[in-house]
């Protein structure tokens, strides 16, 4: 009865056939939303640093060299694959890839470096740029929206003036 | 010169050791299932061990703390002479997410040198085994650092001495041909 029993355990040890995937000889295909390295694709950034904005890790950072260069450096050391940076990027120009083999001796290696041209005012050639940051955050473009009295117009601020948002509440605005 | 080195030195089998010296576990898990019999490491001779005293190679896990860095120290030390550290992770190759935090020291490479990176969070367990494949020398790496450079600029930089005077007008002549 014993041996029969263990005729029976040979059979399906038999029928069980290998679990172990040959990996480096031969690859299994990874799923479909695997999120593997970031790449970057220099010909479609615009240069916005807006990655750079939304990266958790701020494995993304941004150089200005000179007025019309920016150097772009992604790291990637520790990189926590999550996707954030594709997701904000305007013009679509970081994809999620599927590599994952990413092994090495040089932490280099796996590091990306762009850089981009900042295009330059069309009149004078030159970048422009605000003496200040609240006059870099209020520039809309290097032209007067009144040209007779060389004035900028903010609609925002004329919707503010009207009528206050909230009855018992009074928004200053200078 | 490292990888004759490692033919040379561990040319039978490694035996490794296995430090988490503060991740989240997820890295953990992944090095413990690439010793489960589908992704079979000791088809190579990987065997893991207890001690660093018996290891060859050391599986870092986690963010350098300030909590375990001399611990961690102290297991390298205790680790026989021809010896390899594989930093694991994302946490153990760059810091982590939380690398400005104050328990957080930064990646492993500060207590202790590493060897081979393998990063990812957590990185797969084929992607383990492709970079224990780099360092046995089975397999060649696929990474290499990109560079993009704009040799040409599209419009022309603004140079003052391409100014000059016609009466009143200032005449820039680069910017005409734009």
């Amino acid at each position: 009865m014993s041996i029969l029993s263990k005729l029976g355990e040979t059979a399906i040890c038999l029928k069980a056939g290998r679990v172990t995937l040959p990996y480096p000889a031969q690859a299994q295909p990874v799923p479909e939303k695997f999120r593997g390295r970031p790449i970057f694709d220099a010909s479609k950034c615009i240069g916005c640093a807006g990655c750079a904005n939304n990266c958790p890790a701020r494995e993304i950072l941004v150089f200005d060299v000179c007025q019309e260069i920016r150097i772009l450096k992604y790291l990637g050391r520790r990189c926590t694959y999550c996707g954030r940076c594709a997701d904000v990027c305007p013009e679509k120009a970081i994809t999620m890839s599927q590599e994952f083999e990413n092994g090495t001796n040089r932490i280099g290696d796996i590091g990306q470096r762009l850089e981009l041209f900042m295009s330059t005012c069309q009149r004078c050639g030159r970048c422009f740029q605000e003496p200040s940051v609240l006059e870099q955050l209020k520039m809309k473009g290097y032209r007067f929206d009144d040209l007779q009295n060389e004035r900028w117009i903010f609609r925002s601020q004329a919707r503010l003036e009207g009528d206050a948002l909230v009855d018992d509440v009074e928004i200053e605005v200078d | 010169m490292l990888k004759t080195l490692c033919q040379k030195m561990f040319g039978r089998s490694l035996w490794v050791y296995h430090a988490n010296s503060g991740g989240c576990n997820g890295c953990d898990i992944e090095v413990l299932n690439v010793l489960t019999p589908y992704y079979d490491v000791e088809r190579f001779g990987i065997k893991l061990v207890g001690s660093p005293r018996h290891a060859d190679v050391m599986l870092c896990q986690g963010p350098a703390m300030r909590a375990t860095a001399q611990a961690l120290k102290r297991a390298y030390e205790a680790m026989p002479a021809p010896k390899l550290v594989f930093a694991i992770g994302s946490c153990a190759c760059g810091g982590g997410v939380w690398f400005d935090s104050y328990s957080v020291l930064g990646p492993v490479e500060k207590i202790i040198p590493v060897n081979y990176y393998i990063p990812g969070c957590p990185p797969r367990p084929e992607a383990i085994i492709y970079g224990v494949a780099v360092a046995l020398g089975l397999v060649d790496k696929k990474t290499a650092t990109v560079q993009f450079k704009e040799l040409e600029l599209p419009i022309p930089r603004y140079h003052p001495q391409d100014l000059h005077g016609e009466g009143e007008l200032v005449v820039y002549e680069k910017a005409e041909k734009v």
